[in-house]
């Protein structure tokens, strides 16, 4: 269970700052859509499955449609050819939503220093946290997963419409 | 007991809170929630693949003849279940009344081939 958030507390209310409470559901219920494109997938399917149990840190839903997910987990080996797929993907997702590039392939191309892989995600959206390794470890990926929940809780609620945001978007040519 | 129609004034007092909580919730979470726009975003979800051409294109009525006659005798074999559960007590009239009813069924399913109902090409 989540701890409350600072406050005031008495019989039968609680007071708080607003922002607290949202940032807490927002980071306790993270629905991930995973976009495995190769190994980093694999141990994603770990962490999904009862031994590593991603659900614990409230992510127990798996979206396929980015329309109910919040955070996008890209895992593995992003072709520039899939380089516009994966943007559609991100650009489909309902705000606020929040990418974690999982695997040394996501994050800079890897291995695959090469003219058809494209050398890092965040060549093409922007990404919150990334994870190193190839591929990581589940708990190097649950790791990634609490860093953002970090991030979430702490996010202002109005960073979303903040005109550093929109314009962090342009640079993607994101509207 | 005596109820007057005074007494059922809370059970309409409850019927407002709840959809006005409803109402309220929804309207006031499409001002507060961020929220973006675009033509890309408005589009189909296709796996992030261009779609295609139009959804909305008639197809051949072969499709739904056969389906529709799958349901039919789908539905048919449905109504065997309680009957062979009950054969035993059901006894000779069971039975009568079981081939009475797949002849007819049968009828309709030479009628069916007759009129080359299924087949295809």
């Amino acid at each position: 269970m989540a701890d409350a958030p600072p406050g005031v507390q008495g019989e039968g209310f609680f007071a708080g700052k607003l922002s607290d409470v949202v940032g807490l559901a927002r980071a306790n219920s993270l629905w991930p859509l995973p976009f495995a494109t190769s190994c980093c997938g694999i141990e994603f399917m770990a962490t999904m499955a009862s031994h590593y149990d991603v659900a614990r840190f409230g992510s127990e839903r798996m979206s396929f449609s980015p329309r109910q997910a919040d955070m996008l987990l890209v895992m593995g080996t992003i072709a520039k050819k899939m380089a516009p797929v994966l943007r559609q993907v991100y650009e489909q997702m309902a705000e606020p939503r929040w990418v974690i590039s999982v695997g040394a392939c996501a994050c800079s191309g890897g291995i695959f220093d090469t003219y058809s892989v494209l050398q890092g995600i965040d060549k093409v959206i922007p990404v919150d946290v990334y994870v190193p390794g190839c591929p990581p470890r589940p708990e190097q990926i649950l790791d990634g997963i609490l860093q953002l929940q970090e991030l979430v809780k702490n996010e202002s609620v109005r960073r979303r419409s903040s005109p550093e945001y929109v314009e962090l978007l342009a640079s993607y040519n994101i509207k | 007991m005596q109820s007057t129609q005074v007494d059922f004034i809370p059970i309409l007092i409850q019927f407002l809170l709840a959809s006005g909580f409803v109402g309220t919730t929804i309207i006031i979470s499409s001002f507060l929630g961020p929220r973006r726009q675009s033509a890309r975003k408005d589009k189909n979800f296709e796996c992030g693949i261009e779609s295609v051409g139009n959804a909305r294109t008639p197809f051949s009525i072969k499709y739904f003849l056969v389906a529709i006659l799958f349901v039919l005798f789908d539905v048919e074999v449905i109504f065997m279940y309680p009957w062979a559960v009950n054969f035993r007590e059901m006894g000779v009239e069971g039975m009568i009344k079981m081939g009475i009813f797949m002849s007819l069924l049968v009828v309709g399913f030479f009628y069916v081939m007759k009129k080359k109902g299924l087949e295809w090409e």
